[in-house]
């Protein structure tokens, strides 16, 4: 367990140094820092100054070297846009996202898990049948699409929920939440639901399949032919092995996820990470959009490392991942 | 073991486990498959019988028929299983289940698959007793627990409840599986194959335990088996199956000195230490043939070398050979009126 | 026997005949397609002729409504564009991109797979070490960065005369590990087996056994694979035009259009986005149907995730 757990922040390490370079190319390629501090109106030979002063002319590697001891600092820059430092404005955003990402993936926990199991356990039920062919729909609308007709079915013609921002924030030290307001609810709930909309199909047909092959595997004959009851065969025995596959692509999917904010955060205009790359994007802010980088990148491998330990923790006869 | 038989049925005893006529199917995609064509045999109390044939002749699908456990898309289509009287391929699920694991145990084949690989042992063997018996405390289930895995040999027992699966080697599983199926004191132990998955210096140790505990407990053992050496062995009586019939019954020593129907002396004749040093072993010519397509009348007469124009035609009863085995062969005369031999 | 006949009595036949779902999403995957390779001929209006749209016909109501006219049977976008037009011309642009970008992935991963999953050794080590890796940062986002980084340094005009073969080469790139590891698993799975052995023994160098005796048998797996990919593919072409990172707006897939019609969703020109939607959906469900209808049939091991 512990030569498995050194394994996997090692291996965590190297990703994350992998992330730092290619955030270093990227500030190096997209935009000229000189110009955007001094601005146009400023002569050859100041700019030249400039460029020395900044370091900008020394060999790559020290660059990079200064880069990577800024970032470990938390120094990533300081955006174009917004005049700030990068993280301050990442640190400042991230709680709309986190916010969206807690409650999509509440809603998927809650009914992924109770619907896969039945589906699995009832195969030829009509419920699990209806289930089933619904979530092939479900999966095939894209999430922009299911964010936009969520908009024109409850905000333009029913007038029921808010089309866009957070609503009502309350300050908690510096993480402004929608989570305590009904209007923050009011505003989280369809971006929420939208993001959920292809994670959940999925995670239902997930759980079913992997919950069937398990059903099928001859320890659950054994729990049968011990006397065991449903409840005892279904629930202790035949799910907590289905766990362990859907753990590992639960971790997966989370990285899915983020993706998915940038668009749900799009239509809804919530104002989180996603919603501030696609502007920095169109801004060409180059540190802020390497901030994000190195920001998702560093939530994805903690979310994957986490998961991976969980994952030796349920599962006694710890494999290494990849050897399924 | 036949005086114990008629001491039985002349007091009116009934006997621990009756099979009748038991046919079962399977309800496949493309059309029904008949597994076991009319299964019929019975057990004493303490009695160890041997099922034995190829794979694929029915006998593992008769020892789960027993409990009502029969994989999906199978089914019972028409027989009796009695157990002590009580006919359980028509109970309710609830009955059923408190005879599974409880008064009938089960021995699976593969020791590496049978066991949850994410339950200790503690908990898949306490868990049993729970079921059955849902007032025991704890502390007595783990008695229990500990002591049964005494008995099956198993080192440092304390210790081991508390780790999982993969930390035993599959002799070491087996043996616990025994101790699972010796939690309940069960009258019955089905064993399905308990040994073939083991490697040939184990097999012999857990045959022999296994042995040693039914007659020390006094249990009923049936052996689901291809290995006619390890039968001759443990039981005292033997049903031969093809096809998914039983084509000869009798007491062990009798079917393997003097086998009477051509499958069983096919089979006899192809073990390795029946025919000389150094010659060739005997085979049986063909193979069996597949659930769908068995052939008219009797299921062996394609490859038996006794084969007459009635074997293609009809299909052969039970009937004394020229011992008391029982065999379905029209080498015999058939029998009117003998209960057992239908 | 010919290949035809063998067909005729395969499983898979035997199963397609029974099954009208899969029947139907053929039959209307097919339409689709034969659609979208002739659009020129089909399609009434050209939408990337400048001479023939006209501003002055923009926003035009499909013709079953009100303010509708026969002239643009699904109305007209914001530029004065066909919906009809620009939507098979859009569906065409997505299938070329789903297509190009699977066979990229299928190629690059197929190979990968094949090789890593017969040598082992240290390069099969590396190479899902890298597939991890790779899977366990989302394929989309990855896309999208390359996207956005791509845009910004380039800018946005230029971005767009190479969108196409960027979007392939970004989706095509992102996916690879899920062909390498479902090939590598079904090699190392056939590598055990004894007709593998015997080739080896008979002298086959290991390229010819890899390609002649065990690639044969990955096959099933991959055509599965394969269709799934490709809903995925024209998915994340859609997610990616719809952020403005794929294909632009005068050359739009039903991603573009989607995203061009969104703003004016909230002023009711709700065909727009609307009528792009449900052609992108119709086609990702056909495709996704047909997907499920093959995986039942020959009910591969796919890696998941």
């Amino acid at each position: 367990m512990i030569a498995f757990m050194i394994r996997r922040l090692f291996q965590a390490l190297i990703v994350i140094f992998i992330i730092s370079v290619i955030g270093f190319a990227i500030k190096q390629s997209v935009g000229d820092p000189v110009r955007e501090l001094t601005g146009i109106s400023v002569s050859e030979e100041e700019r030249v100054e400039f460029r020395e002063k900044l370091g900008l002319n020394d060999p790559w590697y020290v660059q990079y070297g200064r880069f990577f001891g800024d970032a470990i600092q938390g120094d990533l820059g300081t955006s174009f846009f917004y005049k700030r430092p990068a993280t301050e404005v990442i640190l400042e955003k991230a709680p709309a996202t986190l916010e969206l990402v807690f409650v999509s993936s509440l809603i998927i926990l809650l009914f992924s898990v109770p619907l896969g199991v039945f589906s699995a356990i009832k195969p030829d039920s009509l419920f699990s049948r209806a289930l089933m062919g619904s979530s092939i729909v479900g999966v095939s609308i894209p999430v922009f699409l299911t964010a936009i007709m969520m908009v024109y079915l409850f905000s333009i013609k029913l007038s029921w929920l808010p089309s866009y921002g957070r609503g009502e924030l309350v300050m908690l030290g510096g993480w402004g939440t929608g989570l305590l307001t009904l209007d923050g609810w009011l505003h989280i709930l369809m971006p929420s639901v939208a993001l959920s909309s292809i994670m959940l199909p999925l995670f239902i047909r997930l759980i079913r399949s992997e919950m069937m092959e398990v059903l099928e595997s001859e320890y659950i004959k054994y729990a049968w032919a011990k006397g065991l009851t449903h409840r005892r065969v279904w629930f202790v025995h035949a799910f907590k092995n289905t766990l362990l596959p859907v753990i590992t692509v639960g971790g997966v999917q989370l990285g899915v996820t983020i993706a998915f904010t940038i668009l749900t955060e799009t239509v809804f205009q919530w104002q989180g990470l996603g919603f501030m790359f696609m502007e920095a994007v169109e801004r060409s802010d180059a540190p802020l959009l390497v901030a994000y980088l190195m920001f998702v990148g560093i939530v994805m491998v903690g979310v994957n490392t986490i998961v991976d330990l969980i994952y030796g923790l349920v599962n006694p006869t710890i494999r290494i991942a990849g050897v399924k | 073991m036949s005086s114990i038989r008629s001491y039985i049925r002349a007091n009116g005893m009934t006997s621990l486990l009756e099979v009748k006529d038991l046919v079962i199917k399977f309800a496949l995609r493309t059309g029904e498959v008949t597994a076991t064509n009319g299964v019929s045999f019975t057990l004493e109390k303490g009695e160890r019988l041997g099922l034995v044939g190829e794979s694929g002749a029915g006998k593992s699908v008769t020892g789960f028929s027993i409990i009502n456990l029969i994989s999906k898309p199978g089914y019972i289509a028409s027989g009796e299983v009695n157990f002590l009287g009580e006919d359980l391929a028509r109970v309710s699920d609830e009955r059923i289940r408190s005879i599974r694991g409880n008064r009938i145990s089960m021995i699976f084949q593969d020791p590496m698959m049978t066991l949850n690989p994410v339950l200790t042992i503690g908990t898949q063997m306490t868990e049993t007793l729970h079921q059955h018996n849902p007032q025991m405390s704890k502390a007595e289930a783990r008695a229990i627990a500990l002591d049964k895995l005494r008995k099956v040999y198993i080192p440092s027992p304390e210790k081991r409840l508390g780790q999982y699966p993969h930390e035993f080697s599959g002799g070491m599983r087996q043996r616990i599986i025994i101790a699972i199926a010796l939690l309940t004191d069960p009258e019955l132990i089905i064993a399905d194959e308990p040994t073939t998955a083991l490697d040939v210096t184990i097999q012999a140790e857990i045959m022999e335990l296994l042995m040693e505990l039914c007659e020390t407990e006094d249990m009923g053992l049936i052996l689901i088996t291809h290995d006619l050496a390890v039968v001759a062995q443990v039981t005292q009586n033997i049903a031969v199956m093809y096809a998914g019939s039983v084509v000869e019954k009798g007491p062990t020593a009798q079917v393997v000195a003097d086998p009477q129907h051509p499958y069983t002396q096919g089979l006899i004749a192809a073990l390795p230490q029946s025919s000389g040093h150094g010659e060739r072993l005997n085979q049986i010519p063909g193979m069996m043939p597949t659930l769908k397509n068995i052939p008219p009348g009797c299921s062996f007469n394609p490859r038996c070398p006794h084969v007459m124009e009635v074997c293609k035609q009809q299909v052969p009863s039970l009937r004394s050979g020229k011992n008391s085995n029982l065999a379905a062969c029209h080498l015999y005369p058939p029998e009117k009126d003998n209960p057992s031999a239908r | 026997m010919n290949r035809l006949d063998k067909f005729r009595q395969s499983f898979l036949w035997y199963s397609f005949k029974r099954d009208k779902v899969a029947i139907a999403c053929l039959l209307v995957l097919l339409i689709l397609v034969l659609t979208a390779i002739f659009a020129p001929l089909i399609a009434p209006y050209n939408p990337y002729d400048p001479e023939m749209i006209d501003i002055m016909n923009s926003e035009i109501p499909p013709a079953w409504e009100a303010e509708g006219g026969t002239e643009f049977l699904l109305g007209t976008d914001s530029q004065g564009r066909d919906m009809l037009s620009t939507m098979i011309y859009g569906m065409r642009i997505s299938i070329i991109i789903g297509l190009g970008a699977v066979a990229l992935q299928a190629v690059l991963g197929v190979l990968i797979g094949l090789f890593a999953g017969y040598h082992g050794g240290r390069l099969d080590a590396f190479f899902m070490r890298a597939a991890d890796v790779q899977l366990s940062f989302s394929y989309l986002m990855v896309a999208i960065f390359m996207s956005a980084i791509l845009q910004a340094v380039v800018g946005v005009a230029k971005f767009g005369e190479i969108a196409i073969p960027f979007l392939v080469l970004v989706i095509g790139l992102s996916q690879w590990p899920q062909y390498a590891r479902t090939v590598r698993a079904s090699v190392l799975a056939e590598r055990k087996k004894e007709y593998v052995e015997a080739a080896r023994v008979a002298g086959f160098t290991s390229s010819r056994i890899i390609l002649d005796q065990i690639f044969p048998n990955t096959l099933s797996p991959i055509l599965v694979l394969s269709t799934i990919q490709v809903a995925n593919a024209v998915m994340s072409e859609a997610a990616l035009s719809f952020l403005g990172l794929g294909m632009p707006i005068d050359r739009p897939s039903l991603g573009s259009l989607i995203n061009s019609g969104f703003e004016l969703i909230f002023s009711g020109a709700w065909w727009i986005t609307a009528l792009p939607g449900l052609l992108l959906v119709i086609l990702v469900l056909s495709i996704n149907m047909l997907g499920d209808f093959l995986r039942d049939v020959f009910n591969p091991k796919l890696y998941k995730g």
